[in-house]
């Protein structure tokens, strides 16, 4: 009846785990209980979870990143905490197979639950307003997407109180992710919450490739579109050339656990070198599919915060394109210790340096931007600069890994730890901090809460480098990666200043906590009634009003120019009202992109328990859904004119009453308003 | 300027580098204080490529800090060009700096890719000391295949004497490291890889398996003995003496599951091919030999 779904697989006597299961539990039912006190169950459904809105389907990406961040770092800071005390006669607070779970779930959800939510909801905020769209091209897939994500999460959360996690590492290398090595469910609920979420993720590269390539407004040609949404366009392209190939080997990998077939176990044929060339196939793409988006951001924070047009845009595309296609050539580099010949590896090798090119083109174009600006040292300008001064360490020790003979000593080290969080957090994750702060007021009409993002940027910015540069000097003392024991006393120093590290990015993190309260405490007083927060906006999502209608555009922009806004900002434009509106069409809410989420969730338990006839109802459930969807024309629907009027005219007043509260109010010379308060 | 000569530059700057260091004691640094050439080398590949990263490295941090000084906002002084984004000149800078690098890596990495290959014997005159390695949950078993012997957890080896391993694994992937020694090699099941490296000080070094392989990896660990070739031979003489011989029976014992295993020694090692038979055993069923990188599955082309 349920599988191999016993009461045993509630680890009741671990009190560790069993903490985590009730601190998190907690936090849902506090959630849920305010939700019902408020009486906001209906709003949450109509205006949310039904939602096919891509800046709410955007939002929601975004909370579960930072959900999932808090989760990653709690396992994060738990790994620090045993490393810096299991030394000698004393074993830490984590068995091995605990600790194991650890820094699986930590990989796994750092990338696939954390940086790619994160990047997939910026993306999703901004990409149709930057294209002057409506909406993305697929509405309706973009809500499935959400919610195979939201679910897979879910899934890695039910881990922690119903049976374990995987033990086998994010990259869950077989035969030790195979069923003889591993033989308990931990394996099963890392492949199911990745493959349900890869879908997730590989229908969102369809819809935004498609987007941008049909959807961009009349005048914008591929050379005038924006950076980040060129960004996003090669790494849409990326998804969708790489997660089928994630989505295969997990897939071959689920043939040897569940029907017994031998593609990588050992002997019967299997070979587990062709799963570490297939995992890297999609794994080293991956790398650039969480970096490019943030590249992206960088091209739109530097010019704006910088009050200049950016540098080298022709270069900053091609490096971008030159990425795109190089990120599938360097795969073997994650294992030249494999017994590869020396011509393979010093192929594979160079072929990995090439990347550091147009990487660095871009870090000299975004350099030569700041270059005779006027640089405002805001939240978003601050990450950039952190990622810049850091990341170029990341990438310099990257070179280093991607000669094979300095690699021999380096692989599998703490080196290779330090190098990667070294590209991934002043990379991904300071550019999403920085996205996140540079958008904010666009997406919600008020910005964020710029001294404790000063103090949350500190505290992160100092603590990497704290937390990660001893990982470095430990890689050099020859530790190996993922022990949880250890005896040699040379490194134990070095392992405790670690964990204070850690502990500073804690502080960052609370901070960012209590950033986000001040900053909806006092949203009065950052109100951004222009649309235009940081006033030197220069790209189309900063000509619609903040937030944006749930239309984005009442008329289809034309695009004439590469910085449209910034040009009708210059030509007294770009706040004119039009005299005449028109009816607008858009797609309708609809709450099946919900339900097949849940029956997703109950597809992913019941196959990870072997639960058959569930995992049998909830497929039909899947399959029923999406054919009444299909069926239904009820999709669509039009705005009335009348209706966009009067949200228009709002529109203008709210500009009205921006321009007497800026400096001066002489806005037939100067279009650009100055509604910026500053903070103190 | 040949190569040795920048190696023995690069020496030089390292010895400072390390001077700088201060109170560092150096034998700490199992990677920079190396006991034997392939480690030696290493060293040097990844001082010379972390030397020659530095030239865009230094620029970019400086230019980053200064140009955000200069241009930030409130310094009225500073030349403001809000619409300048193109000049061919310093596009031919930025392209050009990075390639001229990479073209330098391009050609230090095809060079000691070659040499530094893991399947090359090392040159020396000394007739090599063959040992073959076998990964088991969770402890290395070493065979010394010319002395019939065998030990679990230490590997006794002659200084300046190149030291041949076949490995395999009985078990999950793991990766066969010593890290004073240099060069670190997967052994997998089914298969045999290949390492030369050569100790040229005495000491007593740790190796690791650094590849995850379930619970009792971080215990996996060995010590690694280089001495006088006197001493090699009586321990060698000593292992002799151990009333333990390593027969099939043995070995299914030896192979199962344990943590911390203490040295154990084997006077005789029966039957003679008991590494190719653990390599045979995965090599039932629908096999596709043929089809795997000749270069790892077969030594026998070596």
């Amino acid at each position: 009846m349920f599988g191999k779904l016993t009461l045993s697989a509630i680890p009741f006597n671990v009190p560790i785990v069993m903490g985590a299961v009730g601190f998190s539990l907690l936090g849902a039912i506090v959630v849920l209980g305010l939700i019902t006190y408020y009486g906001r169950w209906g709003y949450l459904w109509r205006e949310w979870l039904t939602s096919v809105d891509h800046k709410k389907i955007g939002v929601m990406y975004i909370v579960l990143a930072l959900i999932m961040l808090l989760r990653g770092f709690a396992d994060a800071i738990m790994m620090r905490t045993q490393q810096a005390i299991a030394f000698g006669p004393n074993h830490g607070y984590l068995p091995p197979e605990h600790y194991q779970q650890i820094f699986s779930a930590h990989g796994t959800i750092m990338i696939l639950f954390m940086a790619m939510p994160f990047i997939v909801g910026l993306m999703n905020i901004v990409v149709p307003l930057q294209i002057g769209a409506r909406d993305v091209a697929f509405p309706f897939m973009n809500s499935v997407s959400l919610w195979l994500t939201v679910i897979s999460a879910m899934l890695i959360m039910v881990s922690l109180g119903i049976g374990d996690f995987s033990r086998a590492g994010w990259t869950g290398y077989p035969p030790l992710s195979g069923l003889n090595f591993s033989p308990d469910s931990g394996v099963d609920y890392w492949i199911w919450s990745i493959q349900l979420s890869g879908l997730g993720t590989l229908m969102t590269g369809i819809n935004f490739t498609t987007t941008i390539l049909r959807m961009r407004a009349p005048g914008m040609t591929l050379m005038r579109m924006p950076v980040f949404t060129w960004a996003i366009l090669c790494t849409s392209i990326l998804i969708i050339l790489a997660f089928p190939v994630l989505t295969v080997t997990l897939g071959l990998l689920s043939l040897d656990r569940y029907m017994d077939m031998h593609f990588f176990t050992n002997g019967m044929g299997g070979n587990m070198m062709m799963y570490a060339n297939l995992f890297w196939i999609w794994g080293h793409p991956e790398v650039y599919i969480v970096i490019l988006p943030a590249f992206g951001v960088f091209s739109e924070v530097v010019p704006t915060l910088s009050g200049k047009k950016l540098f080298g845009y022709t270069t900053m595309v091609w490096a971008t394109a030159v990425i795109t296609v190089l990120s599938f050539s360097v795969w073997l580099h994650h294992f030249f210790t494999m017994g590869n010949s020396a011509t393979v590896n010093a192929v594979f090798g160079i072929a990995t340096m090439l990347i550091a090119i147009p990487t660095g083109v871009k870090i000299f174009n975004w350099l030569f931007t700041m270059y005779r600006g006027r640089i405002h040292f805001d939240t978003p300008m601050l990450w950039t600069l952190s990622f810049l001064v850091t990341f170029v360490i990341g990438g310099m020790t990257g070179v280093m890994l991607a000669i094979p003979g300095a690699d021999y000593v380096l692989h599998n080290s703490e080196f290779l730890v330090a190098h990667f969080h070294n590209v991934l957090i002043p990379g991904t994750l300071f550019g999403m901090f920085a996205g996140y702060s540079y958008w904010f007021p666009k997406a919600f009409g008020f910005a964020l809460n710029e001294k404790w993002g000063k103090r949350a940027f500190w505290a992160w910015s100092i603590g990497f480098y704290v937390a990660f540069m001893p990982l470095y000097v430990l890689g050099f003392l020859g530790m190996p990666r993922r022990l949880d024991h250890y005896t040699n006393p040379a490194w134990h120093p070095w392992l405790v200043l670690a964990e204070v590290g850690a502990v500073m990015i804690l502080f960052g993190i609370i901070f960012q906590a209590i950033q986000l309260f001040v900053s909806i405490r006092d949203r009065e007083k950052t109100r951004d009634l222009s649309g235009d927060y940081w006033q030197n906006g220069r790209t189309l999502e900063w000509a619609t009003a903040s937030p944006p209608p749930f239309y984005n555009f009442a008329h289809t922009p034309v695009v004439t120019e590469r910085d449209e806004f910034m040009a009708r900002k210059e030509q007294g434009t770009a706040y004119e009202q039009p005299t005449e509106y028109e009816d607008i069409h858009m797609p309708k809410n609809t709450g099946a992109g919900f339900v097949i989420g849940v029956f997703a969730f109950v597809l992913g338990f019941s196959l990870i328990w072997y639960i058959w006839w569930l995992a049998a109802v909830s497929a039909l459930g899947i399959l029923g859904t999406l054919i009444a969807r299909a069926m239904s024309d009820d999709v669509d629907y039009y705005v009335p004119a009348d209706e966009v009027r009067r949200i228009e005219e709002q529109r203008y007043a709210q500009l009205a009453e921006a321009q007497q509260g800026g400096q001066g109010g002489d806005s037939n010379q100067t279009p650009i308003i100055l509604v910026h308060q500053v903070q103190s | 300027m040949s190569i040795n000569s920048v190696v023995k530059f690069i020496r030089r700057l390292s010895s400072l580098t390390l001077l700088l260091l201060g109170g560092c004691s150096l034998a700490k640094f199992p990677l920079i204080d190396s006991a034997g050439p392939i480690g030696q080398q290493e060293y040097h590949l990844i001082l010379i490529s972390f030397l020659l990263m530095l030239i865009p490295v230094v620029p970019v941090i400086v230019m980053t800090l200064w140009f955000a000084r200069r241009y930030r906002a409130s310094n009225e002084k500073a030349t403001y060009a809000p619409k300048w984004g193109h000049s061919n000149k310093i596009e031919a800078v930025v392209w050009s700096v990075p390639i001229l690098i990479v073209a330098v890596l391009a050609v230090l990495t095809w060079v000691t890719s070659h040499q530094l290959d893991p399947y090359k014997p090392i040159a020396t005159q000394e007739q090599p000391v063959r040992v073959e390695a076998i990964a088991l949950n969770w402890k290395w078993l070493f065979i010394y295949p010319d002395e019939h012997v065998a030990s679990v957890n230490e590997l006794v080896i002659p200084t300046n004497v190149p030291v041949s391993f076949r490995l395999t694994s009985d078990t999950v992937m793991t990766s066969f490291f010593i890290p004073r020694l240099g060069t670190q090699i997967y052994a997998m099941a089914g298969m045999t890889t290949r390492l030369h490296l050569m100790a040229d000080k005495s000491g007593t070094y740790t190796g690791w398996n650094s590849q995850l392989s379930g619970e009792g990896f971080s215990g996996m660990h060995f010590k690694t003995i280089a001495t006088s070739e006197a001493n090699y031979k009586t321990w060698l003489e000593k292992v002799r003496q151990s009333p333990k011989a390593l027969d099939s029976l043995t070995y299914e014992q030896l192979a199962k599951p344990s943590s911390h295993t203490p040295v154990t020694y084997y006077s005789q090692v029966q039957p003679n091919d008991l590494f190719a038979q653990v390599i045979s055993k995965y090599m039932h069923g629908p096999t596709h030999a043929g089809s795997m990188t000749a270069h790892t599955l077969s030594e026998s082309s070596k």
